[in-house]
């Protein structure tokens, strides 16, 4: 399976001029496809294209440049692939190619970058292309062999069937001659329409699940190289602050200690022969910080300078406007309003961060579960100063990433302590404190929202104003627009992947931008996490304060958003809406939009003494539009619930003197078996565009909950998580 | 320097007594199959088998667990390779997502299928704690009871 598997090139693959020291990954030689150049995988077998290589006993070895880390991007791709191939699934595996690979052949693979649910979405198009362009020159080599016209033949797994003879050839013994054809023209290459899969659009299993079942699926934690050592990091505490001193004379002398370096301006590690010896090394090592000027600043501190920006007279961005709304809610006869707040969250991947790194002045390589390799790949160039021909970042499976495997923070860190010592090999580890306290976190927000009625209870207006973090702010400078962050309005946008399910006679979304100093990052889901459940629950006030089934009243506001409504219908139908729950089961019910794709949610939920809820039952909906995988999908909607779940029940990470409270599970808990409800999915696709899956359902669980335990009990909960406010799961 | 029974075999490893289960078997003895989660008895991705009963490896120092049959992952199978009937199950009704949590997912499964052959919700509620973040319980739930049944 896909290890860190090398395929070998020719070598011309890897000249690359000096010219490409520190320019960035746009430099590489044009390797030429197709034609009499056969590139050969690493056991020799021809690449018919840089997505297919298929070896001499029919095995297909699909290439993957996306990264896999429990989403089943990994197999949802191959599924495109091998249904454009027409190859024999059974014989399918796959590869990730390197960075440094595709840097070499000017980004053959295109994009690495595994978030914001692209994984397939945003690249379907060209891998399946690859998977029919290999399809069509084996066919043509078959034909060029029997010497007939290739009109004449047809595949269909793994075999190339001459019709009118009966001829029959496999794709191992014509795959020599495929290679060293020409690709076909662009417009020659036909894709299939999705109703005709017939590998794509099932639920086949995965293709990565035998490894993890006996331990032998390697991440990046359990890397080992030759003469390696280990090393664990402390990094200071407070956000901003610095390393002043330490004294590496207390812990030389401990056990198995080899070197203790300063990382970076902020971080001191201790490396050593084993991982345990560096941590024991380094939890006694006497470190001094400089904790600069955020050593005050609390979750107080930030939740009041976040309330000063609810207030309309700071100065905001406009997400998204129609009318005059706050107009129309000056002169409202009923006016309702609210506000939410969401905290700071951690990602708690189950794997710590890590990566291992080997540096010589002639070559840097990494080991390491990253969700954006080249990213990942960049980041070794600049940190190490060697040219891209010079480094090399091998991907392994993650244990989890949620997001924070796009960052690189820890690639960096393990390059500048591999840099001084020079042809050591050193894996670097967090430990679950390392990860709970330097996270890149889930950004802290607050919501006013504001309603406006008419006299005969008709909403005229809406009034959502956000006040909080910007992850671009920090994450991506660049990607500001005018300085207005868009991701900010994700779900409650005018139109596109993240448009407002609602039409609204006046609207207006703002956000009033307050950046802390905590980092932020994405975080699976990222805004639409807030957003749903500021839009959601809100709606579902302002449908209860003028006595309307909460259905009933958004379905008179989603006239010009039919797949909007359509998911929540289904959601609707399936949890018997028209119908009375069970005698003391309660409902809550929601809709949102995000990555491109359509989801709704309802719980049915009990409460007893007022403050313990059993979850009993979750339906939720998507409408991504295409189905590649649908039994991943479904995997992907329960998962999402513990995800969301665990964000409303459990997750907060408060700051106090700058720094992090929780630092491990006892302190941010994570939900169990236990608490798990019955999810049941509604795969709703209605072709046409291609939406996400990873995320989009994470946004319902909450206000599909909140909503139902208002309906229970009479009470709203404006505030995340719950057991911040002696709320449990029963 | 202890000496350990690991999935079978007599390993001696040169750890000092304090040392955490968990990093004598992946470091020392070099089975990685068992993982670091928490470091606190948290999350159970380091559960193992201490004379067949589940334990997280990294609360356990090494001196408590000489003289006893240590279980891992890798020792889960059969000597003939055979599968666990549990990774049978993991594997037929593709339970894991990145995976991570689930050798120890696995392994504190296959000691309460011991315990109690065909278990209920409620003994899979009361027994099995581990921390899974891609929020795989319900196919874990699913398999349990298919495990059972095989």
């Amino acid at each position: 399976m896909n290890k860190h598997i090398t395929p070998a090139l020719s070598r011309r693959a890897f000249v690359i001029g000096t010219a490409a020291a520190g320019a960035g990954l746009a430099v590489g030689l044009d390797i030429p496809f197709g034609g009499p150049t056969v590139v050969r995988a690493a056991d020799g077998s021809p690449e018919v294209n840089v997505w297919v290589v298929i070896r001499p006993d029919d095995t297909v070895v699909i290439r993957i440049a996306r990264s896999e880390m429990g989403q089943g991007t990994l197999t949802g791709l191959a599924q495109l692939v091998a249904e454009e191939l027409e190859c024999d699934w059974s014989k399918v595996t796959t590869e990730y190619p390197t960075p440094g690979q595709s840097v070499a052949r000017k980004r053959a693979w295109g994009d690495f970058s595994t978030g914001g649910s692209r994984g397939i979405r945003t690249s379907q198009d060209y891998v399946r292309k690859g998977g029919a362009t290999a399809r069509m020159m084996l066919v043509q080599a078959a034909a060029n062999e029997w010497k007939v016209p290739v009109s004449e033949c047809t595949a269909a797994n793994s075999t190339i069937t001459h019709t009118p003879s009966g001829k029959k050839t496999t794709y191992g013994k014509v795959v020599e001659a495929a290679a060293k054809l020409s690709p076909p023209a662009d417009a020659d290459v036909k894709l299939k329409d999705p109703k005709d899969w017939k590998i794509a659009g099932k639920g086949v299993l995965r293709l990565d699940t035998a490894d993890k079942t006996t331990g032998k699926m390697m991440y990046g934690i359990d890397v080992k190289l030759p003469g390696m050592l280990n090393a664990a990091l402390k990094d200071c505490p407070v956000f901003g602050g610095k390393l002043k001193s330490y004294d590496e004379a207390k812990v030389m002398g401990m056990k198995g200690v080899k070197k203790v370096v300063r990382v970076n301006d902020s971080t001191v590690a201790v490396v050593a022969d084993t991982w345990w010896h560096a941590k024991t090394a380094l939890d006694a090592l006497p470190i001094v910080w400089d904790e600069g000027e955020n050593a005050k600043v609390s979750s107080e501190s930030i939740a009041k300078w976040l309330a000063e920006g609810l207030d309309n007279s700071q100065p905001a961005f406009i997400g998204n406007q129609n009318g005059d709304a706050k107009a129309a809610i000056t002169g409202a006869a009923k006016k309702i309003e609210a506000v939410y707040n969401y905290p700071y969250q951690n990602h708690a991947a189950m794997e710590p961060l890590n990566a291992t790194a080997l540096y010589t002045p002639d070559k840097c390589e990494v080991w390491t579960g990253t969700q954006n390799g080249e990213a990942a790949f960049a980041a070794v160039m600049e940190t190490s100063g060697l040219p891209a021909d010079k480094c090399e970042v091998h991907k392994l499976i993650l244990g989890g990433g949620f997001g924070r495997r796009g960052m690189t923070d820890y690639v960096r860190q393990a390059v500048s302590i591999a840099k001084q010592m020079p042809g050591t090999p050193i894996k670097l580890l967090w430990s679950r404190e390392d990860d709970m306290q330097h996270g890149t976190y889930h950004p802290v927000t607050q919501c006013k929202l504001t309603g406006a009625f008419d006299k005969d209870n008709n909403l005229t207006a809406l009034h959502v104003r956000i006040s909080g973090q910007s992850i671009l702010f920090t994450v991506r400078p660049a990607a500001l627009v005018n300085g207005m962050d868009t991701a900010a309005f994700q779900g409650l946008a005018p139109t596109g992947d993240w448009a407002i399910g609602y039409s609204f006679p006046n609207l207006l979304v703002e956000h009033s931008m307050r950046n802390p100093h905590v980092p932020p990052g994405f975080w699976r889901g990222v805004n639409v996490n807030q957003n749903a459940i500021y839009l959601e629950c809100f709606i579902d006030e302002l449908a209860h304060s003028v006595g309307e089934d909460p259905v009933a009243f958004r379905r008179k506001l989603m006239g010009k958003h039919p797949k909007h409504l359509a998911v929540l219908n289904a959601v609707a139908e399936k949890v018997g809406w028209d119908k009375p729950p069970p005698k003391g089961v309660y409902r809550g019910i929601c809709q949102h939009m995000g990555y491109g794709s359509y989801v709704a949610g309802a719980a049915e939920i009990s409460v007893t003494d007022g403050n313990k809820i059993k979850v009993h039952r979750i339906v939720a909906s998507t409408d991504p539009g295409h189905v590649v995988n649908p039994a991943q999908i479904e995997r992907q909607i329960a998962g999402s619930f513990v995800y969301g779940l665990s964000a409303l029940f459990y997750g907060n990470c408060t700051v106090k003197d700058g720094r992090i409270e929780q630092s491990n599970f006892d302190t941010y808990n994570s939900m169990r078996i236990a608490e798990m409800p019955k999810v049941e999915s509604v795969i709703v696709p209605s072709g046409g565009f291609w939406g996400g899956v990873g995320e989009p359902t994470i946004c319902v669980a909450a206000p599909a909950v909140l909503n139902a335990y208002f309906a229970a009990t009479g009470k709203r909960i404006r505030s995340v998580p719950l057991k911040d406010q002696d709320i449990s799961f029963a | 320097m202890a000496n350990l029974t690991i999935n079978g075999k007599s390993i001696n490893v040169d750890v000092e007594d304090d040392t955490p289960l968990l990093w004598a078997i992946r470091e020392n003895v070099g089975l990685t199959g068992t993982k670091y989660g928490c470091g606190i008895a948290q999350c159970g991705a380091c559960t193992i088998h201490i004379d067949g009963v589940a334990m997280r490896s990294c609360g356990i120092s090494v001196s408590e667990a000489v003289g006893k049959q240590i279980t891992t992952i890798e020792g889960l199978a059969a000597s003939d390779g055979a599968l666990h009937k549990v990774q049978q199950a993991w594997i037929k009704n593709d339970v894991p997502q990145c995976g991570y949590c689930q050798t120890g997912m696995i392994m504190a499964v296959a000691a309460l299928l011991k315990d109690k052959p065909k278990p209920t919700d409620k003994d899979i509620d009361e027994t099995i704690t581990n921390i899974c973040r891609c929020g795989t319980f319900q196919q874990v739930r699913e398999a349990i009871h298919a495990a059972a049944n095989a």
